[in-house]
């Protein structure tokens, strides 16, 4: 048989296919049995009804809906990263798109979830193709969600598939099932002359067509609130100020989910510390352009000092929601961007902390678009006070594990690099060939 | 001021009302876009196919006292779940002092909450009704968040007592004996009584005799003892309705405390 080379990018990279170490599968049992819990908590919710969430008549959505608009955020990680970095031709995003573009896809799909676990009738899903009305926003929300999911996926795919075709040539004989699943994948790629260029085409074309769709999907997100008659939400900085937000938690997620990859799988040599200090100053950037909206937007509506304008803002900045409030402000938007800031997002560690600091945040801002407004009163009823149950803290920290879940089972099965995106920048044959990998047996060492 | 003069106001009988709106339901019919009642329709051959109802409530605030009298009544009708109200009575503090507010739904011609349904599940009749199919909807509840009158009521448990009690075609005039989990509900002008030439069941329920319901297009509403010429009464007293300057056009008229 003919020897098969591995470069040291590949070797490194393949690796977590064939061996993703004890690290891998602790944090697996881990997040699996907080999605166990959380199953559990949907089944209590399927049998008793909505009663179990503290949802009332007044504040008819709360955590399910905020977790909803956050994980769709997250998904704008995928296209800012890969799509805008890729039509802009910058160099240094070949090792971090493919976690990019994987996090779309997954936030996506945990996203969608959380609406049909918000629904009092899921057994009804399918109306909303049998008799949807395209004059409902969730309408607008239900096509530009499964178009960008749709779009995703095949940005996704795309990119993966001269990785794929390295891996059924590489893959040990034995890993039969592997080879099967990625000759199947690969799609005949003998990386061509011709093939590639129909790569590179399809590649650059949906690049610039997923950033308009991604544009498009926290827009409407948006509008199911701008539409309605309600202070707070109907704003018609909406819009923009949710793409905005999406984009900054996207990149906040990507620096998280970056840090833990690499540590897992030991990709210190190909994530450096340069992917960091770009996305961090990505976050600082953004981090300001929020700032400049959440002024702009709470500033108009608190001068003017419309009657409920004033209920709202009081709720958020000396009432029941102050501290969420004054924690996403401070803890959410100004440290981080003093962390960022003051290290010139040199340090890692530094850039990790204000990631996951925003994504905090950022999940407080959603909570406090949705429940403030509906806690606003807009006629004399008695509004319950809405604080979530166990029920549906259990469902977020099970959307979160989830999240994690499908992203490590993407690892177990893909490259989280995409190989030969940097090893057309730089490649780096092993000096020797060597046959692939029988994988080394020393532990897994942080 | 001398109102009787400026109401066109005579008695009616309850058998006056009936004949009145006893065209209703044949009306309904004739609309022809909403199945389920053509199928229970009489005689649909005799009615004048231009027939349209356009339902109106007018709710004297001066008379209500607060009573809530109106809310056991509807509660009793719809058999609404514990915890829900389908017509609250709001109590309001103005410089005046105390005044109350009974807030049915509104049923708005131009309704925010029917704009925003995902799957047609509420939906606004050509007689001015705006109405549920609890067969439909999927308990998003975006409407709730829509309507600004906090109109609609969610059934968040398992409905007491539980669901179907008995079998009827899923038609959102029926009257309510049974509430299904999981769905939104609210006031629907007694649409069932309707069919039948009937008053809402808080116009009957009403010991001050404060609300009236009829008809914009016969131009007359009633609270089952008087009748009053509507355009009247709207163009020679301060009637308002609620949250007006939304532009969500409500079927419900108020006569104010102070005239």
């Amino acid at each position: 048989m003919a020897k098969i080379v591995v470069t040291r990018v590949e070797k490194t990279v393949m690796l977590p296919l064939v061996r993703p170490g004890r690290w891998y599968w602790a944090i697996v049992g881990v997040l699996a049995a907080i999605v166990v819990w959380a199953a559990y908590a949907y089944t209590v919710q399927l049998q008793e009804g909505l009663v179990v969430t503290a949802m009332r008549d007044r504040i008819s959505w709360g955590l399910y809906v905020s977790t909803f608009v956050f994980f769709i955020g997250i998904s704008h990680a995928g296209t800012l990263v890969s799509a805008i970095l890729r039509v802009t031709n910058a160099e240094w995003r070949k090792p971090i798109t493919r976690l990019a573009e994987a996090i779309t896809v997954f936030a996506l799909i945990i996203g969608a979830s959380m609406v049909i676990i918000d629904l009092g009738r899921p057994d009804r899903l399918q109306f909303i193709v049998q008799f949807g009305r395209i004059e409902s926003p969730i309408l607008w929300d239900f096509i530009s969600i499964s178009f960008y999911l749709t779009g995703s996926l095949l940005y996704l795919y795309l990119p993966l598939i001269p990785d794929l075709a390295t891996l059924r040539d590489k893959m040990p004989a034995r890993a039969r099932f592997r080879r099967w699943l990625y000759t199947r994948l690969a799609a005949r790629w003998q990386g061509l002359p011709e093939q590639r260029r129909r790569l590179e085409r399809s590649l650059g074309a949906m690049a610039i067509l997923i950033i308009p769709v991604a544009v498009s999907v926290h827009t409407v997100v948006s509008w199911i609130f701008g539409m309605t008659l309600r202070v707070g939400w109907h704003s018609t900085i909406l819009g923009p100020y949710f793409v905005v937000g999406a984009i900054f938690s996207g990149i906040a997620t990507l620096i998280i989910v970056m840090a833990a990859v690499r540590k897992l799988f030991h990709l210190e040599g190909i994530i450096k510390p340069i992917h960091f200090r770009n996305l961090g100053l990505m976050l600082l950037a953004l981090d300001i352009v929020l700032l400049y909206f959440t002024l702009s937007e709470y500033l108009t509506a608190s001068y003017p000092g419309e009657t409920q304008d004033v209920a709202w803002l009081t709720l958020l900045g000396s009432g029941q929601f102050a501290p969420m409030f004054w924690w996403m402000v401070i803890g959410g938007f100004i440290v981080p961007a003093v962390f960022v800031a003051v290290t010139k997002a040199k340090s890692v560690p530094a850039v990790v902390i204000a990631a996951i600091l925003v994504n905090i945040g950022m999940w407080i801002e959603r909570y406090l678009i949705v429940v403030p407004t509906m806690a606003t009163p807009q006629t004399p009823s008695v509004i319950a006070p809405y604080w979530p149950s166990w029920v549906e803290w259990s469902i977020l920290a099970g959307a979160v594990a989830a999240f994690g879940l499908l992203l490590l089972a993407f690892c177990r099965f893909f490259p989280v690099i995409s190989m030969w995106e940097v090893a057309e920048k730089a490649p780096t044959p092993l000096s020797e060939p060597s046959p692939i990998p029988e994988p080394p047996t020393a532990e897994v060492v942080d | 001021m001398a109102d009787s003069s400026e109401r066109e106001a005579f008695e009616m009988s309850r058998r006056e009302f009936l004949r009145w709106t006893g065209l209703a339901g044949v009306a309904i019919a004739a609309a022809g876009s909403v199945p389920f009642v053509l199928a229970e329709a009489p005689e649909p051959a005799s009615a004048s196919p231009a027939r349209r109802r356009r339902w109106t409530m007018l709710i004297d605030l001066r008379r209500c006292d607060g009573c809530k009298r109106c809310e056991v009544a509807c509660r009793k009708e719809h058999n609404v779940p514990e915890g829900q109200n389908w017509l609250k009575v709001f109590t309001l503090t103005a410089a005046s002092g105390t005044f109350f507010l009974p807030r049915p739904c509104m049923h708005c011609e131009n309704p925010p909450c029917v704009k925003v349904c995902p799957v047609k599940a509420t939906f606004r009749t050509e007689d001015g009704l705006v109405l549920i199919d609890e067969d439909r909807c999927i308990g998003c509840r975006y409407c709730m968040a829509a309507c600004p009158y906090d109109v609609r009521v969610f059934n968040w448990s398992k409905p007491n007592p539980p669901e179907p009690l008995e079998v009827h075609p899923p038609d959102p005039t029926f009257g309510h004996r049974d509430h299904r989990q999981g769905v939104v509900e609210k006031c629907m002008f007694c649409a069932h009584r309707l069919k039948e030439g009937r008053l809402p069941a808080c116009v009957e329920g009403c010991p001050m005799l404060a609300i009236y319901f009829g008809d914009a297009n016969e131009d007359f509403v009633s609270n089952g003892y008087e009748r009053l010429r509507l355009s009247t009464v709207l163009s020679s007293q301060q009637t308002f309705r609620y949250k007006e300057e939304l532009g969500t056009e409500p079927r419900v008229y108020y006569l104010p405390v102070r005239r």
